[in-house]
Protein backbone atom coordinates (compact mmCIF):
# COMPACT_ATOMS: atom_id res chain seq x y z
CA UNK A 1 0.00 0.00 0.00
CA UNK A 2 1.20 3.33 -1.37
CA UNK A 3 2.55 5.38 2.27
CA UNK A 4 0.39 8.18 0.93
CA UNK A 5 -2.79 5.96 1.15
CA UNK A 6 -1.37 4.67 4.71
CA UNK A 7 -1.57 8.11 5.88
CA UNK A 8 -5.29 8.67 4.56
CA UNK A 9 -6.41 5.60 6.37
CA UNK A 10 -4.61 6.30 9.97
CA UNK A 11 -6.62 9.53 9.65
CA UNK A 12 -9.91 7.37 9.03
CA UNK A 13 -8.54 5.34 11.92
CA UNK A 14 -8.51 8.72 14.06
CA UNK A 15 -12.16 9.92 13.07
CA UNK A 16 -14.27 10.25 15.97
CA UNK A 17 -17.37 12.20 13.93
CA UNK A 18 -19.38 11.80 11.17
CA UNK A 19 -17.78 14.97 9.61
CA UNK A 20 -14.01 13.31 10.01
CA UNK A 21 -15.35 10.39 7.69
CA UNK A 22 -16.29 12.88 5.28
CA UNK A 23 -13.15 14.47 5.37
CA UNK A 24 -11.47 10.90 4.44
CA UNK A 25 -13.71 10.29 1.60
CA UNK A 26 -12.37 13.81 -0.30
CA UNK A 27 -9.02 12.68 0.56
CA UNK A 28 -9.12 9.00 -0.60
CA UNK A 29 -11.23 10.69 -3.49
CA UNK A 30 -8.19 12.41 -4.70
CA UNK A 31 -5.56 9.99 -3.34
CA UNK A 32 -7.27 7.83 -5.59
CA UNK A 33 -7.74 10.21 -8.39
CA UNK A 34 -11.91 9.46 -8.56
CA UNK A 35 -14.72 11.57 -9.66
CA UNK A 36 -16.27 10.47 -6.20
CA UNK A 37 -16.07 8.64 -3.43
CA UNK A 38 -18.99 7.36 -1.16
CA UNK A 39 -19.41 5.40 1.97
CA UNK A 40 -22.81 5.25 3.61
CA UNK A 41 -24.43 2.37 6.11
CA UNK A 42 -27.64 1.15 7.41
CA UNK A 43 -27.18 0.92 11.18
CA UNK A 44 -28.81 -2.46 13.00
CA UNK A 45 -32.19 0.03 13.78
CA UNK A 46 -32.26 0.70 9.57
CA UNK A 47 -31.50 4.62 9.79
CA UNK A 48 -29.14 5.67 7.19
CA UNK A 49 -25.92 7.47 7.41
CA UNK A 50 -23.34 8.46 5.08
CA UNK A 51 -20.37 10.48 4.18
CA UNK A 52 -18.87 11.35 0.25
CA UNK A 53 -17.91 13.90 -2.09
CA UNK A 54 -21.04 14.61 -4.04
CA UNK A 55 -22.22 17.86 -4.71
CA UNK A 56 -25.07 18.98 -2.54
CA UNK A 57 -26.98 19.51 -5.57
CA UNK A 58 -26.84 15.66 -6.75
CA UNK A 59 -27.79 14.90 -3.08
CA UNK A 60 -30.50 17.06 -2.95
CA UNK A 61 -32.54 15.72 -6.51
CA UNK A 62 -31.79 12.31 -5.54
CA UNK A 63 -33.85 12.66 -2.00
CA UNK A 64 -36.64 14.41 -3.58
CA UNK A 65 -36.57 12.18 -6.37
CA UNK A 66 -36.70 9.19 -3.64
CA UNK A 67 -33.70 7.36 -5.97
CA UNK A 68 -32.84 5.14 -3.21
CA UNK A 69 -35.85 2.91 -4.41
CA UNK A 70 -34.53 2.49 -7.80
CA UNK A 71 -30.72 3.14 -7.38
CA UNK A 72 -29.70 -0.14 -10.17
CA UNK A 73 -26.37 0.50 -7.44
CA UNK A 74 -28.18 -0.10 -4.47
CA UNK A 75 -30.81 -2.69 -5.53
CA UNK A 76 -28.23 -4.68 -6.95
CA UNK A 77 -25.56 -4.64 -4.15
CA UNK A 78 -27.41 -5.35 -1.09
CA UNK A 79 -27.96 -8.76 0.30
CA UNK A 80 -24.61 -9.33 -1.91
CA UNK A 81 -20.62 -9.60 -0.40
CA UNK A 82 -18.66 -9.12 -3.53
CA UNK A 83 -17.37 -6.13 -5.59
CA UNK A 84 -19.16 -4.92 -8.41
CA UNK A 85 -18.09 -3.08 -11.17
CA UNK A 86 -21.13 -0.59 -12.07
CA UNK A 87 -20.98 -2.50 -15.36
CA UNK A 88 -22.40 -5.39 -14.53
CA UNK A 89 -25.64 -4.37 -13.12
CA UNK A 90 -28.69 -4.20 -14.55
CA UNK A 91 -28.99 -0.86 -16.30
CA UNK A 92 -31.78 -2.04 -18.61
CA UNK A 93 -35.21 -0.15 -17.91
CA UNK A 94 -35.70 3.06 -19.28
CA UNK A 95 -36.02 4.53 -15.47
CA UNK A 96 -32.30 2.98 -14.80
CA UNK A 97 -31.24 4.58 -18.07
CA UNK A 98 -32.51 8.32 -17.07
CA UNK A 99 -31.29 8.06 -13.82
CA UNK A 100 -28.01 7.17 -15.28
CA UNK A 101 -27.70 9.83 -17.60
CA UNK A 102 -29.57 12.55 -14.87
CA UNK A 103 -26.14 11.31 -12.59
CA UNK A 104 -23.75 11.59 -14.61
CA UNK A 105 -25.10 15.39 -15.70
CA UNK A 106 -24.46 16.09 -11.88
CA UNK A 107 -20.89 14.74 -11.80
CA UNK A 108 -21.33 11.29 -11.38
CA UNK A 109 -18.77 9.32 -13.10
CA UNK A 110 -20.19 7.12 -15.36
CA UNK A 111 -17.94 3.81 -14.43
CA UNK A 112 -18.29 2.82 -10.67
CA UNK A 113 -16.82 0.22 -8.45
CA UNK A 114 -19.28 -0.40 -4.75
CA UNK A 115 -18.11 -2.65 -2.13
CA UNK A 116 -20.92 -3.55 0.25
CA UNK A 117 -20.15 -5.06 3.76
CA UNK A 118 -22.08 -7.02 5.55
CA UNK A 119 -22.25 -6.10 9.46
CA UNK A 120 -23.63 -7.30 12.37
CA UNK A 121 -27.37 -7.78 13.48
CA UNK A 122 -28.25 -6.59 9.85
CA UNK A 123 -26.10 -3.56 9.73
CA UNK A 124 -25.53 -3.20 6.28
CA UNK A 125 -22.50 -0.55 4.31
CA UNK A 126 -22.17 0.01 0.73
CA UNK A 127 -18.47 1.70 -0.77
CA UNK A 128 -18.78 3.59 -3.68
CA UNK A 129 -16.05 4.98 -5.70
CA UNK A 130 -17.05 5.85 -9.72
CA UNK A 131 -14.79 7.63 -12.47
CA UNK A 132 -15.27 9.24 -15.42
CA UNK A 133 -13.45 7.23 -18.26
CA UNK A 134 -13.52 4.19 -20.66
CA UNK A 135 -13.95 0.62 -19.75
CA UNK A 136 -10.27 -0.60 -19.63
CA UNK A 137 -9.08 1.88 -18.33
CA UNK A 138 -11.89 1.02 -15.22
CA UNK A 139 -10.98 -2.33 -15.28
CA UNK A 140 -7.39 -1.37 -14.90
CA UNK A 141 -8.43 0.79 -11.72
CA UNK A 142 -10.30 -2.11 -10.54
CA UNK A 143 -7.31 -4.36 -11.44
CA UNK A 144 -4.49 -2.54 -9.22
CA UNK A 145 -6.67 -0.99 -6.67
CA UNK A 146 -10.05 -3.28 -5.93
CA UNK A 147 -8.71 -5.22 -3.00
CA UNK A 148 -7.18 -1.98 -1.17
CA UNK A 149 -11.02 -0.52 -1.52
CA UNK A 150 -12.15 -3.53 -0.11
CA UNK A 151 -9.90 -3.09 3.10
CA UNK A 152 -10.88 0.78 3.29
CA UNK A 153 -14.43 -0.49 2.96
CA UNK A 154 -14.10 -1.94 6.42
CA UNK A 155 -11.84 0.24 7.76
CA UNK A 156 -15.01 2.31 7.84
CA UNK A 157 -17.38 0.25 8.81
CA UNK A 158 -15.14 -0.31 11.59
CA UNK A 159 -15.50 3.23 12.30
CA UNK A 160 -19.56 3.14 11.61
CA UNK A 161 -19.98 0.35 14.27
CA UNK A 162 -18.32 2.43 16.87
CA UNK A 163 -20.39 5.71 16.10
CA UNK A 164 -23.51 3.36 16.17
CA UNK A 165 -24.59 3.11 20.47
CA UNK A 166 -25.84 -0.29 19.44
CA UNK A 167 -22.25 -1.85 19.14
CA UNK A 168 -20.12 -1.81 22.06
CA UNK A 169 -16.44 -1.46 20.81
CA UNK A 170 -14.91 -4.87 21.95
CA UNK A 171 -10.76 -4.51 22.68
CA UNK A 172 -9.26 -6.96 20.22
CA UNK A 173 -8.90 -10.19 21.16
CA UNK A 174 -6.22 -12.48 19.68
CA UNK A 175 -6.08 -15.98 19.60
CA UNK A 176 -2.68 -17.75 20.96
CA UNK A 177 -2.33 -18.26 17.33
CA UNK A 178 -2.12 -15.13 16.19
CA UNK A 179 -0.54 -13.60 19.12
CA UNK A 180 2.84 -16.28 18.95
CA UNK A 181 2.38 -15.12 14.98
CA UNK A 182 2.47 -11.51 15.69
CA UNK A 183 5.08 -11.59 18.70
CA UNK A 184 7.71 -13.35 16.23
CA UNK A 185 7.14 -10.65 13.67
CA UNK A 186 7.28 -8.33 16.27
CA UNK A 187 10.87 -9.52 17.29
CA UNK A 188 12.04 -8.99 13.69
CA UNK A 189 11.57 -12.76 12.54
CA UNK A 190 10.50 -12.88 8.75
CA UNK A 191 7.62 -14.64 7.82
CA UNK A 192 9.53 -17.78 6.79
CA UNK A 193 11.24 -17.78 10.45
CA UNK A 194 8.27 -17.13 12.27
CA UNK A 195 6.57 -20.41 10.06
CA UNK A 196 9.69 -21.80 10.65
CA UNK A 197 9.54 -21.22 14.51
CA UNK A 198 5.49 -22.18 14.68
CA UNK A 199 5.88 -25.34 12.69
CA UNK A 200 3.55 -24.11 10.24
CA UNK A 201 3.43 -23.33 6.71
CA UNK A 202 3.86 -19.48 5.25
CA UNK A 203 0.26 -19.86 4.18
CA UNK A 204 -1.16 -20.22 7.40
CA UNK A 205 1.42 -17.83 9.36
CA UNK A 206 -0.17 -15.78 6.52
CA UNK A 207 -3.94 -16.51 7.71
CA UNK A 208 -3.35 -15.87 11.13
CA UNK A 209 -1.80 -12.47 10.60
CA UNK A 210 -4.67 -11.67 8.60
CA UNK A 211 -6.75 -12.56 10.99
CA UNK A 212 -4.72 -10.05 13.77
CA UNK A 213 -4.73 -7.56 11.17
CA UNK A 214 -8.40 -7.12 10.62
CA UNK A 215 -9.02 -7.83 14.40
CA UNK A 216 -6.90 -5.34 15.40
CA UNK A 217 -8.06 -2.75 12.74
CA UNK A 218 -4.60 -2.23 11.34
CA UNK A 219 -4.00 -1.64 7.25
CA UNK A 220 -1.31 -3.68 7.06
CA UNK A 221 0.64 -6.02 8.85
CA UNK A 222 3.52 -3.77 10.15
CA UNK A 223 0.39 -1.55 12.20
CA UNK A 224 -0.91 -4.63 12.88
CA UNK A 225 2.52 -5.29 15.10
CA UNK A 226 1.93 -1.90 16.39
CA UNK A 227 -1.39 -1.65 17.55
CA UNK A 228 -0.39 -5.10 18.70
CA UNK A 229 2.19 -3.79 20.87
CA UNK A 230 0.61 -0.24 21.86
CA UNK A 231 -2.48 -2.62 23.16
CA UNK A 232 0.09 -4.37 25.32
CA UNK A 233 -0.98 -7.56 23.43
CA UNK A 234 2.31 -8.65 23.27
CA UNK A 235 5.80 -7.95 24.55
CA UNK A 236 9.14 -7.99 22.52
CA UNK B 1 -20.73 -25.23 -17.83
CA UNK B 2 -19.70 -23.40 -14.82
CA UNK B 3 -22.47 -21.33 -12.90
CA UNK B 4 -21.82 -18.36 -10.22
CA UNK B 5 -25.03 -18.43 -8.24
CA UNK B 6 -26.40 -16.36 -4.90
CA UNK B 7 -28.72 -18.61 -3.45
CA UNK B 8 -31.59 -16.21 -4.08
CA UNK B 9 -31.39 -17.01 -7.78
CA UNK B 10 -31.54 -20.67 -7.04
CA UNK B 11 -35.07 -20.40 -7.49
CA UNK B 12 -34.44 -19.97 -11.73
CA UNK B 13 -32.51 -23.35 -11.80
CA UNK B 14 -35.08 -25.96 -10.20
CA UNK B 15 -33.44 -29.16 -11.82
CA UNK B 16 -29.91 -27.79 -11.02
CA UNK B 17 -30.51 -26.80 -7.35
CA UNK B 18 -32.65 -29.76 -6.31
CA UNK B 19 -29.91 -32.15 -7.87
CA UNK B 20 -27.28 -30.28 -6.11
CA UNK B 21 -29.07 -30.40 -2.94
CA UNK B 22 -29.97 -34.18 -3.15
CA UNK B 23 -26.07 -35.09 -4.46
CA UNK B 24 -24.63 -33.35 -0.94
CA UNK B 25 -27.00 -35.30 0.47
CA UNK B 26 -25.29 -38.79 -1.36
CA UNK B 27 -22.20 -37.20 -0.67
CA UNK B 28 -22.09 -36.17 2.73
CA UNK B 29 -24.54 -38.51 4.44
CA UNK B 30 -24.92 -41.56 2.44
CA UNK B 31 -21.17 -42.16 1.48
CA UNK B 32 -19.36 -40.04 4.09
CA UNK B 33 -21.36 -40.41 6.94
CA UNK B 34 -22.22 -36.42 7.86
CA UNK B 35 -24.20 -36.72 10.58
CA UNK B 36 -26.37 -33.49 9.32
CA UNK B 37 -30.02 -33.31 8.10
CA UNK B 38 -31.84 -34.43 5.12
CA UNK B 39 -35.44 -32.92 4.51
CA UNK B 40 -38.44 -34.98 3.34
CA UNK B 41 -37.26 -33.54 -0.51
CA UNK B 42 -34.04 -35.71 0.06
CA UNK B 43 -32.03 -32.48 -0.05
CA UNK B 44 -29.23 -31.54 2.45
CA UNK B 45 -29.32 -27.90 3.73
CA UNK B 46 -28.48 -26.04 6.81
CA UNK B 47 -28.34 -22.67 8.11
CA UNK B 48 -26.03 -21.59 5.82
CA UNK B 49 -27.23 -22.25 2.98
CA UNK B 50 -30.28 -20.06 4.42
CA UNK B 51 -27.44 -16.89 4.61
CA UNK B 52 -27.70 -16.14 1.10
CA UNK B 53 -24.40 -17.57 0.45
CA UNK B 54 -22.73 -17.91 -3.20
CA UNK B 55 -22.52 -21.41 -4.96
CA UNK B 56 -20.11 -22.01 -7.84
CA UNK B 57 -21.99 -25.11 -9.74
CA UNK B 58 -20.68 -27.11 -12.67
CA UNK B 59 -23.46 -27.85 -14.61
CA UNK B 60 -24.02 -31.05 -16.68
CA UNK B 61 -24.84 -30.71 -20.32
CA UNK B 62 -28.25 -31.88 -19.21
CA UNK B 63 -28.84 -29.30 -17.01
CA UNK B 64 -27.94 -31.36 -13.83
CA UNK B 65 -26.35 -30.86 -11.04
CA UNK B 66 -22.17 -32.21 -12.02
CA UNK B 67 -20.54 -30.63 -8.78
CA UNK B 68 -20.62 -27.45 -6.18
CA UNK B 69 -19.24 -25.44 -3.38
CA UNK B 70 -20.61 -22.77 -1.51
CA UNK B 71 -18.79 -19.52 -0.24
CA UNK B 72 -19.61 -16.84 2.36
CA UNK B 73 -17.49 -13.67 3.57
CA UNK B 74 -15.10 -15.02 7.02
CA UNK B 75 -16.60 -11.48 8.30
CA UNK B 76 -20.18 -13.25 8.77
CA UNK B 77 -21.55 -16.15 10.01
CA UNK B 78 -19.32 -19.07 8.96
CA UNK B 79 -19.02 -22.99 9.55
CA UNK B 80 -15.61 -22.44 10.81
CA UNK B 81 -15.93 -20.21 13.63
CA UNK B 82 -19.18 -21.52 14.79
CA UNK B 83 -18.42 -24.69 15.39
CA UNK B 84 -14.58 -25.28 15.19
CA UNK B 85 -13.16 -22.72 16.86
CA UNK B 86 -12.37 -25.56 19.86
CA UNK B 87 -9.85 -27.28 17.07
CA UNK B 88 -8.17 -23.97 15.94
CA UNK B 89 -7.40 -22.93 20.07
CA UNK B 90 -10.09 -20.20 19.36
CA UNK B 91 -8.86 -18.74 16.45
CA UNK B 92 -11.59 -16.75 14.69
CA UNK B 93 -11.10 -16.41 11.14
CA UNK B 94 -11.96 -13.25 10.28
CA UNK B 95 -11.10 -10.87 7.22
CA UNK B 96 -12.41 -9.54 4.02
CA UNK B 97 -9.93 -11.41 1.74
CA UNK B 98 -11.07 -14.81 3.02
CA UNK B 99 -14.14 -16.32 2.54
CA UNK B 100 -15.11 -19.63 3.46
CA UNK B 101 -15.51 -22.39 1.01
CA UNK B 102 -17.97 -25.51 2.23
CA UNK B 103 -20.25 -28.45 0.69
CA UNK B 104 -17.52 -29.34 -1.79
CA UNK B 105 -19.46 -31.97 -3.34
CA UNK B 106 -19.66 -34.46 -7.12
CA UNK B 107 -22.07 -35.85 -8.39
CA UNK B 108 -22.37 -39.45 -8.55
CA UNK B 109 -23.28 -38.57 -12.02
CA UNK B 110 -20.01 -36.23 -12.83
CA UNK B 111 -17.92 -36.60 -16.14
CA UNK B 112 -14.48 -36.30 -15.38
CA UNK B 113 -14.42 -32.80 -15.57
CA UNK B 114 -16.23 -31.64 -12.45
CA UNK B 115 -13.71 -31.43 -9.60
CA UNK B 116 -11.30 -29.71 -12.37
CA UNK B 117 -14.24 -27.29 -13.07
CA UNK B 118 -14.96 -26.58 -9.33
CA UNK B 119 -10.98 -25.60 -9.12
CA UNK B 120 -11.16 -23.08 -11.58
CA UNK B 121 -14.68 -21.65 -10.41
CA UNK B 122 -12.54 -20.98 -7.03
CA UNK B 123 -10.04 -19.82 -8.85
CA UNK B 124 -12.21 -17.27 -10.92
CA UNK B 125 -14.17 -16.01 -7.86
CA UNK B 126 -10.61 -15.52 -5.74
CA UNK B 127 -8.99 -13.77 -8.61
CA UNK B 128 -12.15 -11.28 -9.51
CA UNK B 129 -13.26 -10.61 -5.74
CA UNK B 130 -9.62 -9.86 -4.59
CA UNK B 131 -9.58 -12.61 -2.46
CA UNK B 132 -6.82 -14.06 -0.77
CA UNK B 133 -7.29 -17.32 0.70
CA UNK B 134 -10.60 -19.87 1.29
CA UNK B 135 -10.95 -21.66 4.68
CA UNK B 136 -13.10 -24.64 4.97
CA UNK B 137 -14.39 -27.80 6.91
CA UNK B 138 -13.57 -30.91 4.90
CA UNK B 139 -13.79 -34.87 4.89
CA UNK B 140 -10.07 -35.73 5.22
CA UNK B 141 -10.78 -38.42 3.05
CA UNK B 142 -11.60 -35.72 0.11
CA UNK B 143 -7.66 -34.42 0.75
CA UNK B 144 -6.67 -36.63 -2.09
CA UNK B 145 -9.05 -35.29 -4.39
CA UNK B 146 -7.57 -31.71 -3.77
CA UNK B 147 -3.79 -33.33 -3.77
CA UNK B 148 -4.76 -34.22 -7.63
CA UNK B 149 -6.19 -31.07 -8.58
CA UNK B 150 -3.53 -29.03 -7.46
CA UNK B 151 -5.56 -27.41 -4.52
CA UNK B 152 -4.18 -28.85 -1.44
CA UNK B 153 -4.94 -27.77 1.71
CA UNK B 154 -2.58 -26.85 4.75
CA UNK B 155 -4.51 -28.41 7.69
CA UNK B 156 -4.54 -25.98 10.40
CA UNK B 157 -6.72 -28.15 13.05
CA UNK B 158 -8.92 -31.34 13.12
CA UNK B 159 -10.83 -33.37 15.58
CA UNK B 160 -12.44 -37.06 15.55
CA UNK B 161 -10.95 -40.40 14.46
CA UNK B 162 -11.37 -42.85 11.52
CA UNK B 163 -14.79 -41.95 9.62
CA UNK B 164 -15.80 -39.26 11.91
CA UNK B 165 -12.66 -37.41 11.61
CA UNK B 166 -12.88 -33.57 10.31
CA UNK B 167 -10.22 -31.08 9.61
CA UNK B 168 -10.19 -27.17 8.85
CA UNK B 169 -8.04 -26.34 5.99
CA UNK B 170 -6.56 -23.22 4.49
CA UNK B 171 -6.56 -22.67 0.64
CA UNK B 172 -4.64 -20.68 -2.16
CA UNK B 173 -4.55 -20.66 -6.02
CA UNK B 174 -0.99 -21.17 -7.06
CA UNK B 175 -0.29 -19.44 -10.00
CA UNK B 176 0.75 -22.83 -11.53
CA UNK B 177 -2.78 -24.03 -11.19
CA UNK B 178 -4.26 -22.32 -13.60
CA UNK B 179 -2.48 -23.78 -16.99
CA UNK B 180 -2.95 -27.31 -15.38
CA UNK B 181 -6.57 -26.69 -14.50
CA UNK B 182 -7.70 -24.90 -18.16
CA UNK B 183 -5.78 -27.89 -19.57
CA UNK B 184 -7.76 -30.50 -17.81
CA UNK B 185 -10.84 -29.21 -18.42
CA UNK B 186 -10.01 -28.64 -22.40
CA UNK B 187 -11.25 -25.02 -22.53
CA UNK B 188 -9.36 -21.34 -22.49
CA UNK B 189 -9.17 -18.57 -19.91
CA UNK B 190 -11.66 -16.77 -22.92
CA UNK B 191 -14.34 -19.50 -22.43
CA UNK B 192 -13.62 -19.57 -18.54
CA UNK B 193 -14.30 -15.59 -18.65
CA UNK B 194 -17.50 -16.65 -21.00
CA UNK B 195 -18.77 -18.89 -18.77
CA UNK B 196 -18.60 -16.32 -15.40
CA UNK B 197 -19.58 -12.78 -17.57
CA UNK B 198 -22.94 -15.77 -18.18
CA UNK B 199 -23.78 -15.69 -14.71
CA UNK B 200 -24.15 -12.05 -14.37
CA UNK B 201 -28.02 -11.80 -13.77
CA UNK B 202 -27.59 -14.38 -11.02
CA UNK B 203 -24.62 -12.56 -9.26
CA UNK B 204 -26.70 -9.53 -8.94
CA UNK B 205 -29.33 -8.86 -6.30
CA UNK B 206 -32.74 -9.87 -7.48
CA UNK B 207 -34.46 -6.85 -8.09
CA UNK B 208 -38.28 -6.60 -8.51
CA UNK B 209 -39.76 -5.35 -11.46
CA UNK B 210 -39.18 -1.10 -11.71
CA UNK B 211 -42.53 1.05 -12.49
CA UNK B 212 -40.94 3.33 -15.52
CA UNK B 213 -42.24 6.35 -13.61
CA UNK B 214 -42.74 6.44 -9.93
CA UNK B 215 -45.74 6.22 -8.60
CA UNK B 216 -47.85 6.69 -5.05
CA UNK B 217 -46.98 9.24 -2.62
CA UNK B 218 -43.15 9.32 -2.28
CA UNK B 219 -41.81 8.05 1.44
CA UNK B 220 -38.73 9.65 1.51
CA UNK B 221 -36.60 8.01 3.71
CA UNK B 222 -35.33 9.44 6.83
CA UNK B 223 -31.65 10.90 6.47
CA UNK B 224 -29.27 10.25 9.27
CA UNK B 225 -29.30 12.98 11.60
CA UNK B 226 -28.76 10.85 15.03
CA UNK B 227 -24.50 12.49 14.51
CA UNK B 228 -24.70 16.26 14.30
CA UNK B 229 -23.09 17.22 10.83
CA UNK B 230 -26.49 16.89 8.86
CA UNK B 231 -24.03 19.23 6.78
CA UNK B 232 -23.86 16.39 3.93
CA UNK B 233 -25.92 13.36 4.47
CA UNK B 234 -25.65 11.19 1.53
CA UNK B 235 -28.88 9.40 0.92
Amino acid sequence: MASGLEKQLHLLEQATTLEHLQQATLHLRDHFGLAHFIYHWVNSVGERFGAGTYSSDWVDRYLEKDYLRMDPVILGCITRFHPTNWKDLDWSSKAAKAFLREAIDYGVGNQGLTIPVRGPSGQFALLTCNQTCDDPAWEHFIANHQQDLILIAHQFNRKALEFDTGFEAQAPSLSPRELSAIALLAKGFSRAQAAQDLSISEHTLRVYVEGARHKLGAINTTHAVARALSNGLIVV
Amino acid sequence: MLRYIYADHLSDFPALSHSMFRDRATQFVDRLGWDIGVDANGEERDEYDALNPLYVIWELPDGRHGGSMRFLPSTGPIMVNDHFGHILDGTTIQSPLIWECTRFCLSPNADRRAAAALVLGAGEVMKRFSLNHYVGVFDPRMERIYRLYGVTPDVIGCQGEGADRIAVGLWEMQQDAWPKTFARLGITAAQSDAWFKASRDTLRAKIPPQPDAPSGPSCRAPVGSRHDTASHPIF
